[in-house]
């Protein structure tokens, strides 16, 4: 029993992190109803921050200043840097497009992926990046119920996970930014009729999505340890799956098919093998994709004429 | 109030069609005679065009092309083939399907299995003649199950079983069925096309294969367009609940779009195959997916000779010109002249912008050696004479690769704010960036030409969707709002 629920913490761990990319991922999505290919990338931009971040401040070895002030300065800069890549991405690349066919836009975030994924591989190189998070967060630290030990950054990542995405709910539900969102959700035309500014609550989105990316990917680099520029596209298509199980541009539903899928991939790897974990994620992902094609959570859409 | 004229909207026009787009596209003609050849081109039809173009790959060989050209041609022409075929989903159908390479990787796979010892204690070698008509109706079959979800499933979210369609296909020849499939090793000692006697062996035979068979698929396709099944296709294209309205079987078409791309790119994945003479699962990545899609944008979605020109040209660069450090600088410096003479008018500003550029960097160049002699201490990456000039003009510092990092995040930060600025600012912002852009190619880019091209390609795909979705050769198309 004690691997069971080892590996259940393992997946929860896992999960809420999918979730956070699966959150932006969503939100972009149900502003814009585009496909943002390129999401996966700010999670990886996200992660190479927080390495640089160590480095800046001594390496992992001899760090010049706290550990939780190391911490804060990490999930920060990677936000912001995320969310202004975020930002830049969609004013140069997807506003021009707002109002051309379909398939250009999700053409150029293709283009877009693949851009940032090279940008990185030039600039710092295609060997692993180390985090070496033991060095500074013992193995010790943490605890343990029996046989199941849960580490320090195992429950970081959860807290902030739930966290980010309380506040996330809150932000859509309560404030006047999220009535916004809901509202360019809905219907950008009648929104902009309304008096709503369009382009910045669309601006604003793409800021707090892929802001959640990049705080994504540190927690990914605290969790895995290893970084490297290819890291996005395969978190990519994880968090599309979440988003899409759970129900495409439905919150609750990117987080509830994060989980999911993070369990399922964890006990894949724990129950059956480690080499076929992709592809029964993906296997699921399509017998979800046909048998329920709104997902979990989400509602139907009915096409207007 | 202000009483100037709104400027013309850039979304689509109420009422608009192609018809409006295409009067609106029609270009002026130059003076004198250049004009009337102009005509003349113009009014050469399709069938006469593709004849020439088929007459010019065919005696491109006796002008001596060595073995690499050689190769360069083989690789542009397997790419161009899936270009055609991807069009007939993507361009005509409008389904965006991104997991086309898994049937170019069925092809090679399943061509590989039956030309080979993979299978059983002597394998099975059957005929080219029987193997890739076997391939290619198993591809259509294929593609009608992979097309079964497009029925219900619109736009994004076929985008997305497809892509997951493609990574399934490369998991699986990776971990499934080692012994036969050969995991990470692939297939290898796989026979040549072969069939009543005669055996495609020499590089030069596959390219001739190859010419042949992409002008037959580009004349099928010409023929299938101009059908009314071609017509049905675009009318799903540009809006499926009028063609179901219309009685078009919407439904079917769509399966049909994937069973025809599926079968010219397993076509394509054969004698990808057997000019290999082996297959790995990473011969059909998502890599290969991004190089046919710029193909095919570059040249136009929606248009066969679009398509097939685009991957030629992108291949061209892509695998040739790119990989030597003369040639790639000829391409850099001309691309951007090119791209400046046909976009910078009157002749006056271009000229200034030029003057401009070429004093900013000698005095960049000076100031720069004035200050410090390790920041001019290396030299362009560019070789011939083109580095020779560029010697006293770019700055290369002894540490080029850190430098050129931040050039090169500099540069992109400096192009995305040169589209947003307009009129004189961005004549004024041009000069800085002209000179970066050259910084960055001497001291980084030109020397690792691998990542270059995939940069290059990403860039076409988000350039040309901007500045010209159509593509080089494709119409344009205008949305009809309602």
């Amino acid at each position: 029993m004690g691997f069971f629920f080892q590996e259940l913490v393992n997946g929860i761990v896992v999960g809420a992190l999918y979730s956070l990319v699966a959150l932006g991922f969503s939100m972009v999505y149900g502003v814009l109803k585009l496909l943002n290919f390129a999401h996966g990338d700010l999670y990886m931009v996200g992660a190479f921050t927080g390495y640089f971040v160590i480095q800046w401040f001594g390496g992992s070895k001899a760090l010049t200043i706290p550990v939780p002030l190391l911490l804060v300065i990490m999930f920060a800069l990677a936000a912001v840097l995320a969310g202004g890549l975020g930002i830049a991405i969609e004013r140069f690349a997807y506003r021009p497009l707002r109002n051309a066919p379909r398939i250009a836009p999700l053409i150029t975030a293709i283009g877009i992926s693949f851009f940032l994924e090279n940008a990185a591989l030039l600039l710092f190189g295609a060997q692993f990046r180390i985090y070496n998070t033991p060095d500074f967060i013992p193995f010790s630290s943490g605890f343990r119920i029996g046989s199941v030990s849960v580490g320090a950054v195992q429950i970081m990542v959860i807290a902030l996970g739930i966290v980010l995405m309380i506040g996330l709910q809150q932000l859509v539900v309560r404030t006047k930014l999220g009535k916004q969102m809901r509202a360019v959700a809905v219907d950008r035309e009648a929104a902009e009729m309304l008096g709503i500014n369009v382009n910045f609550t669309i601006a604003a989105t793409f800021f707090l999505g892929s802001a959640l990316a990049g705080i994504a990917g540190v927690m990914a680099g605290l969790l895995f340890n290893q970084v490297t520029n290819t890291i996005g596209f395969v978190a990519g298509l994880k968090a599309f799956t979440a988003a899409v199980v759970g129900g495409i541009g439905s919150i609750p539903g990117a987080m509830l098919g994060g989980l999911l899928i993070g369990i399922a991939e964890s006990f894949i790897t724990g129950y059956i093998s480690s080499t076929y974990t992709n592809l029964l994620v993906f296997a699921l992902l399509i017998t979800v994709m046909l048998a329920r094609p709104s997902g979990l959570l989400g509602r139907v859409q009915l096409q207007k004429v | 109030m202000s009483l100037d004229p709104q400027p013309k909207a850039a979304g689509p026009q109420v009422g608009a069609d192609e018809w409006v787009a295409r009067e609106e596209d029609k270009r002026e003609y130059l003076p004198s005679w250049l004009g009337s050849a102009q005509r003349a081109g113009e009014r050469i039809g399709w069938w006469p065009r593709l004849a020439v173009a088929a007459i010019a790959g065919l005696i491109l060989p006796v002008f001596g092309l060595g073995g690499f050209q050689l190769q360069v041609g083989i690789d542009a022409l397997v790419i161009a083939l899936l270009a055609v075929g991807l069009n007939i989903v993507v361009g005509w159908a409008g389904l965006l399907d991104l997991g086309y390479v898994a049937f170019f990787g069925f092809g090679a796979y399943g061509f590989a299995l039956l030309s080979s010892s993979q299978i059983g204690t002597t394998g099975i070698h059957l005929p080219a003649v029987l193997s890739v008509p076997i391939v290619m109706i198993g591809a259509a079959i294929l593609g009608l199950i992979v097309g079964w979800p497009s029925r219900r499933l619109i736009g994004d979210y076929l985008a997305i079983v497809t892509l997951f369609f493609g990574e399934a296909f490369v998991e699986f020849t990776n971990n499934v069925a080692p012994k036969t499939l050969g995991g990470p090793n692939g297939i290898i000692s796989i026979d040549p096309i072969r069939s009543f006697g005669y055996q495609f062996t020499s590089n030069q035979s596959y390219y001739y294969l190859l010419v042949v068979l992409l002008v037959l698929t580009m004349a099928v396709l010409r023929l299938l367009d101009t059908s009314r099944t071609g017509r049905a296709w675009r009318a799903v294209r540009e809006d499926p609940l009028a063609a179901a309205a219309m009685t078009i079987p919407v439904n079917r078409l769509k399966l049909m779009a994937f069973a025809f791309g599926a079968m010219v790119a397993a076509l394509a994945g054969t004698i990808f195959a057997a000019q290999q003479i082996s297959v790995f699962p990473n011969n059909f990545d998502t890599p290969i997916l991004i190089l046919v899609y710029a193909g095919l944008i570059l040249g136009g979605a929606g248009s066969i000779a679009g398509a097939a020109t685009g991957a030629l040209v992108v291949m061209v660069i892509y695998d040739g010109l790119l990989r030597s450090p003369t040639d790639s600088g000829y391409l850099f410096y001309g691309l951007i002249l090119l791209t400046l003479l046909v976009k910078l008018r009157p002749w006056s500003r271009l000229g200034l912008v030029l003057a401009a550029t070429i004093a900013f960097g000698f005095a960049a160049h000076a100031i720069a050696r004035a200050i410090s002699l390790s920041a001019v201490a290396g030299g362009p990456a560019s070789a011939g004479w083109i580095g020779r000039a560029l010697h006293h003009w770019v700055i290369v510092p002894a540490n080029a690769q850190v430098a050129g990092n931040w050039g090169f995040v500099l540069l992109v930060c400096l192009l995305i704010a040169l589209v947003q600025v307009k009129g004189r600012w961005r004549t004024i912002l041009l000069v800085p960036v002209l000179y970066l852009a050259s910084f960055v190619w001497e001291t980084r880019l030109a020397a690792e030409p691998s990542i270059t091209r995939q940069l290059m390609i990403g860039a076409i795909l988000i350039v040309m969707m901007n500045a010209r979705p159509q593509g080089l050769l494709g119409e344009r198309r205008v949305e009809v709002l309602t």
